[in-house]
């Protein structure tokens, strides 16, 4: 009777562990298998040439690609952290008070986070592209004085990452917006109320209560930021018309050229291997710092 | 009585400024899909040299050139199809999980937990590979069940989390209850512990159909044919196919994104609790709405 009642308890989880082994674990330990190896992903497998850590040493000292993509991605997340959290930061600063249409902005803001990298990468081409000579911001600017300032956003070297990078931050700043406001709704109001019975002024108050109380959300947006920007792709994939994005490639793009361009899938997983490490120690961080917030 | 005067007009001022600020981020947000939406009414030719929001023709054509010859019919149908199958499957495989996982007693229960659970923690950006592979092996690639498995299985860590939580605080007089008058396991979990769990099931759905709808990778390696193909890639391969016809694409995005954004508005609150609650915060990194 026991026995059967065990074994009726497995019957729930076996779906999710079948699934999870055959679909997580099993390309896990595939993608360090095939990481030594060199292997164009048509022959047999038994065929592929065994590499040791060849394909490693090539990722970290011959493949300057790499490392300008593993930059880009750097660049990228450099803005994002900046200047999107704080524009993020200053919305929710700018909703957390008794304002009227509270609601209509925060449904706003969210628009573009639910939206796929892909429509908004297309849709943000189309606006900025310089093809078809359609460039709706070039028009805009010529329209307003400043024909000067007409630019080839996307396919000038100098200003396609930028370009991408805020795109990215109109996608991606309503995160942290939401987040953002709920941590400051937490703040008692009191705290504001007595330092302006102190004498307080606004800044004061800002600099003093908001941006210390606020510290634990601010580190864990900016983890979030980080992981999430260091992986986007898609919508680089939708900018710039082709998952061979050239200057503005970032790693899985790289990975995906691996796979898609070369063919070379061992080289595929080992740079996959290689950037999953990087986000690992990213995600330990995180984990340490989130510990420290909660004692 | 200047003084408050003078603190009343201060505090207008600042209103104003405060609004200005965020109905100029708010008209940035909007801007690009109104643009996207307007364009998608207008005809090739004048589609850049006219840059009015408001058309002056509505070319509904448009969207029944897209949805025909384009063959968006096709892939709005097919993310219809995976949305809902990778939803249903895991909301019943990860309740499943999840009450087992919060109720009852077998060996290996802990540990099972902590592997789903480091699934959620550990990012791997090249599984596609190695799943690429597999499908191959499997004869499943280029199929939508491998697709759907796949899926399936992206959403299954972070929902069995949400649920588990869930389960952990409910109260267990109701299922003591059921199992007195004779209800098996199962029963209780069907009866009982699913209808209870409603507003958590209701997040769960939301984000991963949000998840589904938005998928791009897995969807570009394991299909070749365009008749599986949902949306996202398919949006991707029209850009490639014709000499861009904008109107046409851009009929394609909206039909694309409007689905996402009234499913959005329609379910805002749950999105809302769902972002701002600690769980939300797992979401992001993993489903990377």
């Amino acid at each position: 009777m026991r026995f059967k009642s065990t074994l009726e308890n497995y019957i729930f989880v076996l779906p999710a562990v079948l699934i999870f082994s055959v679909f997580y674990i099993y390309p896990f330990i595939q993608i360090f298998h095939l990481s030594f190896f060199d292997w164009d992903g048509i022959i047999p497998f038994k065929d592929a040439i065994p590499l040791g850590w060849g394909n490693f040493k090539e990722i970290l000292f011959q493949d300057p690609s790499w490392w300008q993509a593993m930059r880009n991605a750097g660049y990228i997340t450099l803005i994002a952290l900046t200047f999107q959290n704080i524009l993020a930061f200053l919305l929710a600063w700018a909703c957390d008070r008794e304002i009227r249409m509270k609601n209509f902005y925060r449904v706003i803001f969210f628009i573009p986070p639910v939206l796929s990298e892909i429509v908004v990468g297309m849709s943000w081409r189309f606006i900025i592209n310089d093809i078809d000579g359609a460039n709706i911001i070039n028009r805009m600017l010529a329209g307003i004085g400043f024909p000067n300032l007409m630019h080839n956003w996307l396919s000038d070297p100098n200003t396609a990452l930028t370009t991408v990078a805020l795109v990215h931050c109109w996608k991606g700043f309503g995160w942290g917006f939401l987040i953002f406001l709920a941590g400051l709704q937490t703040i008692p109001r009191e705290l504001y109320e007595a330092a302006r019975v102190d004498g307080a002024s606004a800044w004061d108050s800002f600099r003093k209560i908001t941006i210390p109380l606020m510290i634990p959300v601010i580190v864990l947006v900016a983890i979030l930021t980080i992981l999430g920007t260091m992986q986007a792709f898609a919508l680089i994939i939708g900018l710039v018309g082709g998952e061979f994005a050239g200057h503005t490639s970032v790693p899985v793009l790289r990975i995906l050229a691996s796979m898609r361009g070369s063919s070379r899938f061992g080289y595929a997983c080992a740079q996959g291997i290689t950037f999953g490490m990087v986000l690992v120690v990213i995600s330990f961080i995180q984990y340490r710092f989130s510990k420290k917030a909660k004692e | 009585m200047k003084s408050e005067l003078y603190y009343k007009s201060k505090k207008i001022t600042l209103n104003i400024l405060i609004h200005l600020f965020l109905i100029s981020v708010a008209i940035t947000c909007l801007y690009p899909l109104l643009w996207m939406i307007s364009s998608s009414f207008k005809t090739q030719d004048i589609i850049f040299s006219d840059i009015s929001l408001i058309p002056r023709h509505f070319h509904f054509e448009n969207y029944i050139n897209a949805w025909r010859e384009g063959g968006f019919g096709r892939n709005f149908l097919n993310s219809i199809i995976y949305t809902a199958s990778v939803v249903f499957g895991i909301v019943i495989i990860s309740s499943l999980a999840a009450y087992a996982f919060a109720r009852l007693r077998f060996p290996g229960r802990n540990l099972l937990f902590i592997m789903f659970m480091a699934a959620m923690m550990i990012p791997i950006p090249g599984s596609f590979v190695a799943l690429y592979v597999l499908l191959n092996k499997l004869h499943l690639r280029n199929t939508p069940i491998g697709y759907i498995l796949c899926m399936i299985n992206v959403g299954l860590s972070t929902s069995i989390f949400l649920l588990k939580t869930f389960f952990d605080k409910l109260p267990k007089e109701l299922e003591d209850a059921a199992r007195i008058d004779g209800c098996s396991k199962l029963g209780i979990w069907w009866h009982v512990a699913l209808p209870l769990a409603k507003p958590v099931l209701a997040v769960v759905v939301v984000f991963n159909a949000l998840s589904v709808w938005n998928e791009y990778i897995l969807a570009l390696i394991i299909f070749d044919s365009r008749k599986f193909m949902p949306l996202q890639v398919a949006l991707k391969t029209f850009q490639g196919e014709f000499v861009t016809n904008y109107p046409l694409l851009m009929a394609g995005l909206t039909i694309t994104a409007l689905p996402i954004i009234l499913v959005y508005l329609f379910m805002q609150k749950y999105i809302v609790n769902g972002v701002t609650s600690g769980s939300g915060i797992r979401m992001k990194k993993l489903f990377n709405v």
